[in-house]
């Protein structure tokens, strides 16, 4: 009861170890003081994560049984860490740029980020690696009775208290607390990561210690030792050459594809560079995890009583020697193996439940992001919660219901080879740009229809009757399962991995090539083929009538305000615009999707932003980006596209000068035509009246006199027009010669109430404002006209019942401003552009001007140096003139 | 009977001059000042000939004339175009438009007298 109680009581301790760790990780994440959790040797510690409670107890009890077999679980991860760290750099690159939270968010992406092979590869992560967590519950259950069968007592604790219950709830607990605190799936979790680099040390630690003391303490040193294995069972194994490469190559495969190394292996990774640490140090660690397998084994075999479980032999060995402290410790390094594991596993598994069933349920239920009632953020959360929850949970009943009879090594395939069925889809789709998602559907349903089939269910539970196993189905002999096809006598896992494998792959190929794929896996596929060519610049998405606010209400449900605001004013900035609103550009468009997929997963993303940009999701223009693509590395030339480029900045210049040229020339034609008609018109009332006037037959006095006033009138008006004219043009040309003077404000304002002849007008003109204080230093003549033009339009166009102008004078920062609004109907909007323009007239009736009043007093306030403008929305046409701050001061 | 003459203008010293001179020539003058309802102006009084401006406000008289040729009552009516804008393409236009006569401001009395008694005697 002692050992026991002790034993719970360092297990806590240690759980309160990691917790903290876990905790003061996150905090110096948070802090920015995290730099050394970004260290290339924490990424290899994480990814230890392999080596679980089935290689740290199961590799003795695989020894024990089959020799150096064993061997082949470490050899496969360290081949492809040396030799294929180019394809783990590749996958670890496309990770990063597309925003992959899991496996099944890296085939969805590559094959047009399809729901439907999300869901799929989920699921088979599902079934796969439920039977992997419950081997980590049984382990962790074994090894507490292991310490119990010496002490009665405990053993009727620990068969009071369900321990795989208990282990499975705090495994939840922490998995929730560290694994869900962001968001973003794409985020580290640096206090888990920091949590499993530690029993990454403790494991190996342990495991090391165990053999030390085997050599030397039990079997007397190196020597001694060696032949104590010649003599044994293991000396005399010999190797099994298929077994030998199908194990090899399964666990190859396994580090591959497995969600929970593609969760440290990628989704963790903080930087590429460190995978040239991983690619010599994780090899090296597998290395030191197996030295002292065999030396344990063959002592175990030893000292042991005949068929006590050689999985437990780490830990017996020592118990039987009385070294309880080392024994404890050995239980912590499996512990550390067993619990890892499940952490990132339920993570891995979680996001993968979460984003590509649960959130896609969701979304349909709800109508989508932008429409949706609630936060999005609190549902992904609260997801990925119970996904965990579901995923501890299948493993734990899993474990009741398979006793837990059945050997770790055999489980840890099992769930190895059904995980390999990921691999033609993931390493077709980066090697391939042929493979198409029909072809990665096709080859994953039947791969894993044949390892159910062949390898699931007739090892466990009695899934498949005997008499199918034995006569094969409906008694056809070359359909049993582990004699496919009449090939009999091989090994049931290989066979069921050789013909997966095969068929999956061949079936993957065929449909493949017989398929066309859909433009946007074109696309993603040319992404990911080629990511080392052109990252950064996925385009899935073309212009269209996105909504930007609704893109935005959208991402905010689901990345929070504050990050989407800013995220999208730096997209608005990018695009040269104010505000928040970006154009929905393809490329705009993609960096959301990308930033969405962080959270929810790129099949998701995909959705939520296609169900806004309303359906259409690829076009015409995304074609052309394939093709363009295909040409570019077809025959891509650098000097070429410059030289292009060139030429077609040159043809640019080139049409915006004509055009100016052209617009110019228009302009003058139209100035001249306009000329002529304003110069035409009082001539002809002149010459048809002097006409008149000249054969006078029969007129009376009356007409007479009111012709010859007409006559008058119009060579008046004829007169005024050429003075504007001229006015204007001097003042165009900047001829003008200024007359500086000093002089109030307020004089001025009043010599041009009397030139206008306001007096005399029904116009009543009221004044507001400090005029008389402000002492001006400019053309007073030329300001004045600019006051008397204003204010005769004012008595002009004014349409009021009782007209009236108001004469605002305001400093304002610097400024004076003088504002003309009187109580008319004021000038319609599409008008008040054009009103400073020559010639431009708002009425249709006949109110004497030509049109170059505004268009002159507008020149001689730029030559003065001030503004002249129209005020929209104070009622009635109002005008503001301003005067900057060198032309005035305060009077004396 | 008094030939009838609608005279299209939106200047009014320039209406007052013409139909003073086509009074004195025995016409019975009528005048109209926009371009908007100018049509249908022209098919309510349907007078026997149009005097029509080109610059007028709401519509161009080249538009109003292309629709009075496009409809049968008015198709063949004498129109004698005046324009201030006195340059060559602007005669182009009036004869595509379907001017019967095209004469620039300003103009001499006895020419448009003169235009007018050709037109009716056509």
């Amino acid at each position: 009861m002692g050992t026991l109680n002790i034993l719970i009581a360092v297990c806590l301790a240690y759980v309160a170890l990691l917790f903290g760790v876990a905790f003061m990780a996150e905090r110096a994440a948070l802090k920015g003081r995290g730099n050394w959790l970004r260290s290339p040797w924490i990424y290899t510690l994480s990814l230890s994560i392999y080596c679980t409670a089935w290689t740290f107890y199961g590799a003795v009890g695989y020894a024990a049984r089959s020799g150096l077999e064993f061997v082949t679980i470490y050899l496969g991860p360290s081949l492809v860490m040396v030799g294929w760290w180019w394809a783990l750099r590749k996958m670890v690159r496309i990770g990063r740029t597309q925003r992959i939270t899991s496996v099944a968010d890296l085939i969805s992406s590559r094959y047009g980020k399809s729901g439907l092979l999300a869901v799929c590869v989920t699921l088979l992560a599902l079934i796969g690696i439920t039977p992997y967590i419950s081997l980590q519950l049984q382990s962790v259950t074994l090894s507490f009775s292991s310490f119990a069968v010496s002490d009665a007592e405990g053993a009727a604790l620990i068969a009071a208290h369900d321990t795989a219950l208990w282990v499975a709830i705090g495994l939840a607990l922490f998995t929730i607390l560290f694994g869900t605190r962001n968001l973003d799936a794409n985020e580290r979790h640096h206090g888990v990561v920091m949590a499993i680099a530690v029993e990454a040390v403790v494991k190996l630690f342990a495991l090391i210690a165990v053999g030390v003391f085997v050599v030397w303490g039990l079997a007397g040193g190196i020597g001694p030792m060696l032949e104590r294995i010649d003599a044994s069972e293991i000396g005399a194994w010999q190797m099994d050459r298929g077994r030998w490469f199908g194990l090899t190559f399964l666990s190859a495969a396994a580090f591959l594809t497995l969600p929970r190394m593609f969760q440290v292996l990628v989704v963790e990774n903080e930087d590429e560079g460190h995978l040239r640490t991983a690619a010599w140090a994780f090899p090296t660690y597998l290395f030191l995890m197996s030295l002292f397998v065999v030396p344990i084994a063959v002592v175990g075999l030893e000292l042991m009583p005949a068929g006590a479980n050689p999985d437990q032999f780490v830990l017996t060995v020592p118990l039987s020697q009385g070294q309880d402290g080392l024994a404890m410790l050995s239980f912590l390094g499996g512990f550390s193996s067993a619990t890892s594991m499940v952490i990132v596993a339920s993570i891995a598994l979680s996001t993968m439940v979460s984003n590509h069933i649960v959130m896609p349920i969701f979304l349909r239920v709800t109508r989508g992001g932008a429409s949706g009632p609630s936060d999005v953020r609190h549902v992904v959360i609260l997801a990925r919660r119970i996904s965990i929850g579901i995923v501890l949970t299948l493993g734990y009943f899993y474990y009741k219901i398979s006793g837990g009879g059945t050997a770790l090594a055999a489980i840890g395939l099992v769930s190895f080879a059904g995980l390999a069925q990921l691999l033609p889809a993931m390493m077709g789709g980066i090697f391939w740009r042929g493979a198409t998602r029909n072809g990665a559907f096709a080859g994953l349903v039947t791969g894993f229809v044949l390892w159910a089939y062949c390898l699931l269910l007739p090892q466990f539970g009695g899934g498949l009757p005997v008499a199918v196993v034995e006569q094969g189905p409906w008694g056809i002999g070359w359909l049993r399962p582990h004699a496919l096809f009449g090939i009999q006598g091989m090994d049931p896992l290989l066979h069921a991995v050789m013909w997966s494998l095969l068929l999956n792959a061949t079936v993957f190929v065929l449909v493949s090539i017989a398929s066309f794929p859909s433009p946007l896996e074109r696309l993603q596929g040319a992404q990911f083929v080629n990511i080392f060519e052109h990252s950064n610049n996925p385009q899935s998405w073309s212009g269209g009538v996105a909504q930007s606010e609704d893109l935005m209400i959208m991402a905010q449900r689901i990345l929070g305000p504050a990050e989407v605001q800013s995220f999208f004013q730096a997209e608005a900035a990018r695009q040269g615009l104010a505000g928040f609103l970006p154009e929905p550009t393809p490329d705009f468009l993609a960096r959301l999707e990308r930033e969405l997929s962080g959270a929810v997963g790129g099949a998701t993303a995909h959705a939520m932003v296609a169900q806004i940009m309303g359906a259409a999701t690829v076009s015409v223009e995304d074609l052309l980006a394939v093709a363009d693509e295909t040409a570019q590395m077809m025959e891509y030339s650098s000097q070429l596209e410059a030289k292009s480029n060139e030429l077609t900045r040159t043809a640019r210049q080139l049409r915006a000068a004509n055009d100016k040229l052209t617009k110019l020339s228009v302009q003058k034609d139209a100035f001249l035509s306009q000329i002529s008609h304003e110069l035409r018109t009082p001539m002809t009332s002149i010459r048809a009246f002097s006409e008149i006037l000249r054969d006078a037959d029969g007129l009376k006095a009356q007409d007479l006199t009111r012709y010859a006033s007409i006559i008058h009138a119009e060579a008046i008006r004829l007169t005024r027009l050429l003075d504007d004219l001229l006015d204007l043009s001097v003042l165009e040309n900047g001829q003008v010669n200024l007359n500086i003077r000093e002089g109030t404000l307020a004089d001025v304002i009043s010599h041009a109430i009397a030139a206008a002849g306001a007096d005399m007008h029904p116009l009543k003109v009221r004044r507001i404002g400090p005029a008389s204080d402000i002492m001006l230093r400019t053309d007073l003549d030329r300001l004045a006209q600019v006051f008397i033009n204003l204010i005769a339009n004012a008595q002009k166009y004014c349409d009021a019942e009782r007209p009236e102008l108001v004469i605002e004078v305001n400093r304002r920062s610097g400024r004076i401003i003088v504002d003309f609004i009187d109580n008319g109907t004021g000038i319609a909007p599409d008008a008040q552009g054009m009103i400073f323009e020559k010639f431009y007239r708002v009425s249709d009736r006949q109110a004497g001007g030509a049109g170059l009043g505004l268009a002159i007093c507008r020149e001689i306030m730029d030559r003065l140096g001030g503004t002249l403008g129209y005020l929209p929305g104070q009622g009635g046409a109002a005008f503001r003139v301003s005067l900057p701050v060198a032309q005035w001061m305060a009077a004396r | 009977m008094a030939r009838r003459v609608l005279i299209i203008e939106d200047e009014p010293n320039i209406i007052e001059a013409i139909s003073f001179i086509l009074t004195r020539d025995g016409w019975q003058v009528d005048t109209h000042s926009n371009g908007h309802d100018a049509v249908s102006v022209v098919q309510a009084r349907a007078p026997d000939l149009v005097i029509l401006d080109v610059m007028l406000p709401g519509r161009s008289g080249y538009d109003i004339l292309t629709d009075l040729r496009a409809l049968p009552a008015t198709q063949d009516l004498p129109v004698l175009m005046l324009t201030a804008r006195g340059q060559a393409r602007d005669r182009e236009l009036a004869e595509k438009a379907g001017a019967s006569r095209f004469m620039t401001k300003p103009f001499s009395n006895a020419d448009v007298i003169e235009a007018l008694n050709a037109l009716v005697a056509e």
